[in-house]
């Protein structure tokens, strides 16, 4: 018997009289004899539950973590702090165990509290309609382009390259099943430089602050999209929301992002959850689960899923997405992350990374050898260019347990010689500075000869 | 906005302007004008009004909200096609691991050893479990991992230079199914079901041409039913050039005892969610792995973890992120997947071995056919009859459509009267096919006794519903809300907070 069963001997014996079978064998008899299997697969295991916890400790030892190493290490995910409260909510039973809440009446917390996730994601965005939470956010960029599919039906995303590299490629994945083509547009001086739009344009796909941190003109790109009938779908960052103008205020029709900035592990990239918002008039497009409020025969106010008709399990074919399990969990910390920072510690967050990111950039900026990739504005995070090969820089860093962020190389071409280091309240000047000495001397044992060509 | 009871505020209607949780660490750096870091023109005039409550309210609030939910901790969730099975509390504990917890996901390979050789681990399990070699680990969800089957099927086709149309599904099929292969840019065709609940072999003959792409399959199916025709169903299929796809949402019934590789299929999701224990946290997170065979494999997700041979000083295997995969469909989602459900499920496998995970299903499968025994055994059946006269695997379905018409009430109201002594409903109106459906899967984490309350519990609702119909027809009593309006609630949307 596993540790995690129940049925004794004596439960099997009466179990089977009473189905009236000679052997649990004889309930597989419609599974043909040569499919099933003449042995057991090679699947190792059967411990103790200390050695299981010994073999994922030892496991867990060799990851460095952003305990390990000073990190700098951003572009999507962010080590921001988890304030005890999250655990001690997320992890009592009463939201961690129970399936999605098809029955409300027995799931009014969970559903009170997607109702409250919901206001504060309308909040930061500005739109007036979110849903109970998607996958992530390169999904969710995925699943806006779907919704402006069947919103104008026309051909094309003018995705921009500010965009995060795995929302371009998840839309790139996607746009096929869509019929539709991705049409990338570039950045100039750090932000996106839109082109001729035409009529073909279901959407124009832009990231805010974008992929290398700078702070995008919105309300432009939305207005540029607008003229000519396309809607503007934006990924965005929700903490430094919490400066920047709505998305919503500035005629963005679809507002999606990563999640996980609030209250949510790394996790070394997931779970954590995607945000989805959109505007009155797309609202019976949005994919997902959306909480509604009602009241039962006595009149008290509770809590439903709504607009239903428009999900898998009713619409099938017809559905506005496949999404059935999202991050509802996920979602929770999101929202209780939200009411622990509040409406003024929201700002002050902000503030503090504007502040010591803007402290960092000079440090790094005067380093010889190292120059900004843009002068855009930035909240969290910032591009740099090394005059010297970047991995070999990181690795002389990393041996000082310095990590100082993410080479732009692998996924943006364009910038083979790109740093992107990210500031969250977590690190302090003292962090800052050390990050400037150690990059300095790194870069410095590594520069490239005054006529040598970077690869 | 309806005026609530004080116990039931939303936190935002506990928000009192100047109170906070939330301290700002220290500002270590020289202050410069926000005007000088983000012009006026860029930023917001408002923040967003966020709630301001302190921490003991922020706990209290949510706490109590807690309280409102019923949970699987608690009690039996006999919720079918959803496999609500115990999730063990170790897992909490090693996914909380900070190695765990706080590995950022562009962490260099070199600094990530162990959760990629965790991640290859796990794809080799669920490789063996599945009897399909080649594991991506990526899908977020079961209905992700279907995206990422039905567009791995495309690129299949296309790089054979074949354009094809349309996909099969049984009308039995969970509505992810049809949805998926709309979103993938199919025309979705429905297989019929003959008397026995199998797939219509005639209508399957006469559906597969050469414009198929792909068959997705549930097996055992969501009647509870395994496919006896499975292997017929495989020469169709693959006649026809097409591929065969296997929805796992119920592979908790046949872990260990046959595999869907053996039975022909090209592509499987998982759903570690289910069968693999990480817990439901109220509609996710889960995760949706997929699992491939050989003429597959080329077109998996990037990027694939992979085991490369040996590092610099000879003795330990480099683990890694394979991106130069010319042939892939491409990623369908940021970084590298729900890490942290792979660690709960790894652990599960762990702890349970193939000897355990055969227990499993062997148990589940008992489980099942013994609570449909004891609920001919207490009379239940005659009201509400299954829906096939057959061995069931881990879950079966019953028919209330005697109940409604003998003792007037519906599966809705049988549903909502059970909420009052304390069992979560079944999975009910679904399949479709089966008229006012319950799908009941007790899974094998339930003890026998558990089984036996559950049967005369519904023989005592019947019993009371043939004295007095109203009383379940106004069920729930005991719930801390009663029967909701829905239709009013899609009528009148309120889906935020007005301030």
């Amino acid at each position: 018997m596993t540790s995690y069963t129940s049925a004794t001997d004596a439960d099997r014996r009466e179990m089977l009289a009473t189905i009236g079978v000679g052997s649990i064998e004889e309930l597989f008899a419609d599974i043909p004899a040569h499919l099933r299997l003449d042995r057991l697969p090679d699947v190792e295991g059967g411990l103790a539950e200390q050695e299981v916890y010994e073999e994922l400790r030892a496991l867990a030892a060799r990851n460095v973590s952003t305990q390990d190493e000073l990190s700098f290490l951003g572009a999507g995910m962010y080590d921001h702090y988890i304030p005890a409260l999250i655990d001690s909510i997320i992890m009592r039973s009463e939201f961690l165990t129970p399936y999605t809440p098809y029955q409300p009446e027995i799931s009014q917390g969970g559903l009170q509290a997607m109702f409250e996730y919901q206001t504060a994601i309308s909040e930061l965005t500005g739109l007036p309609i979110s849903n109970a939470s998607v996958y992530e956010g390169p999904s969710a960029v995925g699943a806006a382009g779907y919704v402006a599919k069947f919103a104008n039906r026309r051909r094309n995303f003018v995705v921009s390259r500010g965009v995060h590299p795995h929302s371009r490629e998840t839309l790139r994945t996607l746009a096929p099943g869509y019929g539709m083509e991705v049409v990338e547009v570039p950045l100039v001086d750090g932000v996106t430089e839109l082109g001729d739009l035409d009529a073909d344009v279901s959407a124009v796909v832009v990231q805010q602050p974008n992929f290398l941190g700078a702070v995008e003109d919105l309300e432009s790109l939305a207005s540029r999209a607008r003229d000519v009938g396309a809607l503007t779908i934006c990924a965005c960052d929700p903490l430094p929301l919490a400066l920047l103008k709505a998305p919503g205020e500035c005629g963005v029709d679809i507002a999606v992002g990563e999640g996980q900035t609030l209250g949510n592990r790394l996790d070394f990239g997931g779970p954590s959850f995607g945000f989805f918002a959109t505007t009155e008039a797309l609202m019976r497009r949005i994919p997902g689960r959306i909480a509604g409020e009602t009241r039962d025969v006595d009149g008290k106010r509770g809590f439903v899923l709504t607009l239903q008709t428009r999900e898998q399990h009713i619409r099938r074919e017809k559905a506005t997405s496949n999404i059935c399990t999202s991050q509802a969990l996920n979602a929770l910390a999101g929202v209780i992350y939200l009411s622990w920072l509040g409406r003024r510690g929201i700002v002050e967050l902000a503030e503090l990374m504007l502040q010591r990111t803007a402290y960092a950039r000079e440090r790094m900026h005067a380093i010889e050898g190292v120059q900004a990739l843009h002068e855009r504005p930035v909240v969290r995070e910032f591009a740099l260019r090394l005059d010297a090969p970047v991995h070999r820089v990181l690795a002389r860093c990393r041996e000082q347990h310095v990590n100082p962020g993410y080479a732009l190389g692998r996924d943006c071409p364009e910038y083979p010689d790109g740093l992107l280091v990210a500031i969250t309240e977590q690190r302090t000047r003292a962090d800052i500075d050390r990050l400037a000495d150690v990059l300095a001397a790194a870069v410095a044992a590594e520069r490239y000869a005054p006529n040598q060509v970077p690869a | 906005m309806i005026r609530a009871a004080d116990d039931d505020l939303t936190i935002y209607e506990r928000s009192k302007p100047g109170r906070r949780a939330f301290v700002a660490p220290e500002l270590d750096v020289p202050e410069r004008p926000l005007e000088e870091l983000l012009p006026a023109e860029l930023r917001r005039a408002q923040p967003p009004r966020l709630p301001e409550v302190a921490e003991p309210e922020i706990v209290r609030h949510y706490n109590r909200l807690s309280k409102r939910n019923f949970d699987l901790d608690t009690g039996f969730y006999p919720l079918g096609s959803c496999t609500m099975k115990h999730n063990p509390k170790l897992h909490e504990r090693v996914a909380a691991l900070p190695g765990h917890a706080k590995l950022h996901p562009l962490q260099d390979p070199r600094g990530a050893q162990g959760a990629l050789e965790l991640m290859w681990r796990l794809q080799g399990a669920l490789g063996e479990i599945a009897g399909l070699p080649h594991v991506s680990l990526q899908p977020s969800a079961g209905s992700h991992g279907e995206l990422a089957g039905v567009l791995l099927t495309r690129a299949y086709h296309e790089d054979r230079g074949e354009r094809r149309t349309k996909v099969l599904t049984p009308e039995t099929a969970h509505g992810t199914n049809p949805a998926t292969v709309t979103m993938a840019g199919y025309e979705v065709v429905k297989v019929g079901t003959d008397a026995h609940g199998n797939v219509d072999l005639d209508d399957l003959r006469a559906k597969a041409d050469d414009d198929v792409a792909c068959l997705m399959l549930t097996n055992p199916s969501t009647l509870g039913l395994f496919e006896s025709g499975i292997e017929e169903i495989e020469r169709i299929v693959h006649g026809a050039g097409a591929t065969l796809y296997y929805d796992g949402a119920n592979l908790n019934a046949i872990m260990g005892i046959c595999r869907p590789g053996d039975m022909g299929f090209d592509i499987v999701h998982f759903n570690l969610h289910k069968s693999f224990t990480q817990p439901h946290g109220g509609g996710g997170p889960g995760a949706g792995p997929i699992a491939v065979s050989q003429r597959i494999e080329p077109f998996l997700p990037r990027p694939q973890v992979v085991r490369r041979g040996q590092t610099d000083n000879g003795s330990e295997p480099f683990y890694d992120l394979d991106y130069d995969r010319p042939k892939s469909i491409g990623r369908l989602r940021g970084f590298q997947g729900n890490y942290g459900v792979f660690v709960r499920s790894y652990a599960y496998i762990r702890s349970l071995g193939a000897a355990g995970l055969r227990e499993v299903s062997e148990v589940a499968v008992l489980n099942a056919n013994y609570l449909l025994a004891r609920l001919q055994r207490e009379g239940v059946l005659e009201y509400l009859p299954a829906a096939h006269q057959r061995i069931c695997m881990h879950e079966f379905v019953l028919s209330g459509a005697p109940m409604k018409r003998e003792l007037k009430i519906k599966t809705l109201d049988l549903a909502k009267r059970l909420l009052d002594h304390g069992v979560h409903p079944p999975t009910v109106y679904f399949p479709l096919i089966v008229e006012e459906a319950l799908l009941i899967e007790p899974t094998e984490t339930e003890t026998k006794e558990t089984l036996d309350h559950f049967a005369e519990v519904l023989a005592e609702i019947l019993r009371e519903a043939r004295e007095d119909p109203e009383i379940a027809r106004n069920a729930p009593y005991t719930t801390p809300v009663r029967r909701l309006d829905e239709a009013g609630a899609a009528r009148r949307l309120v889906l935020r907070q007005a301030m």
